[in-house]
């Protein structure tokens, strides 16, 4: 366990500096490091940069039908494929003017679940745990706690199977299309998993009580949230646009708030509000902004951690969010099997139109916006993607800085693993960030007041 | 069946390139064996599941992912030397990926729609199969890998033969499976003819066409296939268009795309017009 912030070895003389790198920061998905600078007590410097390869989706798409970019964006993420296919299929549809078939819009918030399921369970299970009981690696921790991660194994397979069952395979499933999907289940091909979900809410019960007990690293550094809210439902597919600093926009309408820009003296493009502001996505601004959503059983097992406002300050308590919203994908998905009539056609006509596609989903990982211009043979002229990696990158770097005082006193080797289980936290995805590459630089002094 | 006792496990790495990370996801996706499979193989690297390091030796090594980048192209030549046994995984390593759409296009145009500074981009006119660059020893195809041939090829490893993977086209498979054949049926065009299976006829049994995902099979009769749709569907773009995918660069599909004026969106002055692009095996 790491909980415990003593142990004072050594005090660097003021003006000295010194630095801390992960150069290839692991059990994150995708390829990044980790350089963090200070000055005596002071933070002079705190980057998270990403050498992922650029692969140039936004221009990939060019000259594309609707259908063939929810295939090809599916790419940018084998972790979250189908956060990549719902923001842009709603996009599509609405540019289009499609009314989905009700039973269509349930199905979509199904296969949602699946995805939250198996990459919060992979998450919590064999990328985030880890650092809370001392292990490289899940399965070096299944030595000890074997029966933690078959539990983590059972609940993730559960989301996969159901992925499978909607969408044909769990990596870049095939059957969301403009107007509905290629097919929809029968309800006997949900049997299997229906019944398979009784325990499964248990075993995502058990999860928020587990996390719960873990020791976080101390960290008091509340930012501006972000995330989508709807009336009825916990935000996947639909609803608005808030923030805790009271914005409140249609799904398609993130460039009135938010700009990806260059940060001055950097290389890097960060997602910002016109105000130069930098906020949180995800779990964490999900449960502050919607928690009045969550499904009764998540709402319960939240309030039962006494740890709704530790959230909020404390990223490395995300590990909590994200299993209480394991909770909900669980208790939903089982609601919505119970619930599902096939939809009379699985799929509406549709006449392509000239315009703006323009949408926003939650992704595991937070909202994740995108932007296509299309011509009237509905073929893509230009895009924006705009993943929620990309848009947490200013708030990673704030909270390193405001986090990093913290560990300075630490041995060298051990206050560099705590940066990056502070990183690991936010559940980075950098194959998704790509596109806003390269290095930046926080000024600990600028980044001041952000909270 | 013998298997290799402990002193003796595999040393195993999985390392990517250019990539989604969703082929490495199929390791971790296999749950149920994933803890099996553990402790009978070393998994030495494997940085997206351990903090555990190893630049190598391996004996075994799967890597995922396209080389786009100058660092990825001398990156590979390092795992090479460091692999005793190289795997290939998935359509971006074996086949260059979607990403390899841009070898027709003109990179500096790629560049600057997207990257405000492109300059300051480290990125190679092309991404490219890892078998243009250096010794491939096997590979597993599919955008994703399937988790069946996975398995076949970990089990392989395990008692030292060669894995057993069916070569067969989508569209047997669709056949032997019963499902509605969708060019018949709506008239849909479908890649099931020349792409190889593995997937279990997936898109045929959602009733969609193919969309070649696993690449083409051992000598596709492409060409014919194309004049078919030539004549249902719209004209040369959209024959393009339909080969254009997440194999587009494998020499069948490639051809096919070259002959009906390249992939939709594509620029002027790509290298895929130029001589030798490849062409880079050593």
């Amino acid at each position: 366990m790491h909980g415990d912030d003593g142990g004072t070895l050594s005090v660097a003389a003021p003006g000295a500096e010194r630095e801390f790198r992960v150069e290839y920061l692991t059990r994150v998905e995708g390829e990044g490091t980790l350089q963090l600078r200070v000055r005596g007590t002071e933070v002079v410097e705190a980057r998270l940069k990403i050498f992922e390869a650029p692969r140039y989706f936004e221009r990939l798409v060019v000259g594309r039908t609707g259908d063939e970019v929810i295939d090809i964006v599916a790419r940018i993420c084998g972790i979250c494929p189908i956060a990549y296919q719902m923001s842009a299929v709603h996009g599509f549809e609405d540019l289009y003017g499609i009314e989905i078939d009700p039973s269509v819009r349930a199905l979509r918030r199904l296969l949602y679940c699946g995805e939250w399921i198996q990459s919060h369970a992979l998450h919590v299970y064999l990328l985030h745990a880890p650092d809370y009981l001392g292990y490289p690696s899940a399965l070096a921790m299944a030595a000890d706690h074997r029966a933690v991660v078959e539990q983590g194994l059972s609940i993730k397979r559960l989301g996969n199977q159901l992925i499978a069952a909607l969408g044909g395979r769990p990596v870049h499933p095939i059957s969301v299309r403009v107007g509905g999907f290629s097919r929809a289940p029968r309800r006997t091909d949900l049997d299997g998993i229906r019944r398979a979900l009784d325990e499964t809410v248990e075993q995502a019960r058990e999860t928020v009580r587990l996390v719960a007990s873990w020791d976080p690293p101390a960290l008091e550094h509340p930012q501006p949230l972000v995330a989508m809210r709807h009336p009825a439902e916990y935000p996947f597919n639909d609803g608005r646009i808030v923030s805790t600093d009271g914005l409140d926009l249609a799904p398609g309408a993130w460039r009135e708030a938010f700009a990806e820009q260059q940060v001055e003296g950097t290389n890097a493009l960060h997602a910002r509000t016109h105000d130069g502001a930098v906020y949180l996505l995800g779990p964490t601004a999900r449960i502050a902004l919607a928690a009045d959503q969550l499904h009764p059983l998540a709402s319960e097992a939240l309030a039962a951690t006494g740890l709704r406002d530790a959230i909020r300050v404390n990223i490395h308590r995300s590990i909590v969010a994200r299993a209480v919203e394991l909770l909900h994908a669980c208790a939903e998905a089982r609601d919505l099997i119970d619930g599902y009539r096939p939809p009379a056609e699985p799929r509406v006509a549709f006449t392509p139109r000239a315009g703006v596609a323009a949408w926003s989903t939650e992704a595991p990982r937070g909202l994740l916006h995108h932007r296509y211009e299309v011509d009237e043979q509905g073929h893509v002229t230009h895009a924006q993607i705009v993943p929620p990696t990309s848009q947490n990158q200013g708030a990673i770097e704030a909270d390193l800085a405001a986090f990093a005082p913290s560990v300075l006193d630490l041995p060298h080797a051990e206050a560099t693993r705590r940066l990056e289980m502070l990183i690991r936290a936010y559940d980075p995805c950098i194959s998704c960030a790509t596109h806003f590459l390269d290095l930046s630089i926080v000024d600990a002094g600028a980044e001041e007041g952000t909270g | 069946m013998t298997t290799r006792g402990a002193r003796s496990r595999l040393r195993v790495g999985v390392a990517k390139l250019a990539s989604c990370d969703g082929c490495q996801l199929t390791i971790l996706d296999l749950e149920e064996e994933l803890l099996a499979i553990a402790e009978r193989l070393d998994i030495v690297e494997f940085p997206e599941a351990s903090s555990l390091r190893s630049a190598g030796p391996y004996d075994v090594l799967l890597v995922e992912g396209s080389v786009s980048s100058p660092d990825q192209a001398a990156e590979i030549v390092e795992l090479r030397r460091q692999a005793k046994t190289l795997v290939t995984i998935g359509a971006c390593a074996t086949a260059g990926g979607i990403q390899a759409l841009r070898n027709w296009s003109d990179h500096d145009a790629f560049r600057t729609a997207v990257y405000p500074r492109p300059e300051l981009v480290e990125s190679l006119d092309t991404a490219t199969p890892i078998s243009d660059h250096v010794k491939v020893d096997a590979q597993l195809v599919g955008c994703p890998i399937s988790a069946d041939h996975l398995r076949e090829l970990l089990a392989a490893l395990l008692v030292g033969r060669r894995p057993q993977i069916r070569e067969e086209a989508v569209c047997l498979e669709c056949k032997r499976r019963g499902y509605v054949c969708v060019m018949v049926a709506t008239g849909t065009p479908c890649l099931g003819p020349l792409t190889q299976t593995g997937c279990g006829a997936l898109c045929p049994a959602f009733g969609r066409g193919c969309y070649g995902c696993f690449g083409p099979r051992e000598q596709p009769h492409a060409e014919s296939l194309a004049r078919t749709f030539a004549e249902r569907t719209t004209g040369p773009a959209d024959v393009a268009r339909l080969f254009a995918g997440f194999t587009a660069w494998t020499p069948p599909f490639r051809s096919i795309v070259d002959q009906h004026g390249g992939p939709p969106g594509r620029t002027p002055g790509g290298p895929a017009t130029k001589e030798g692009v490849g062409d880079a095996r050593r």
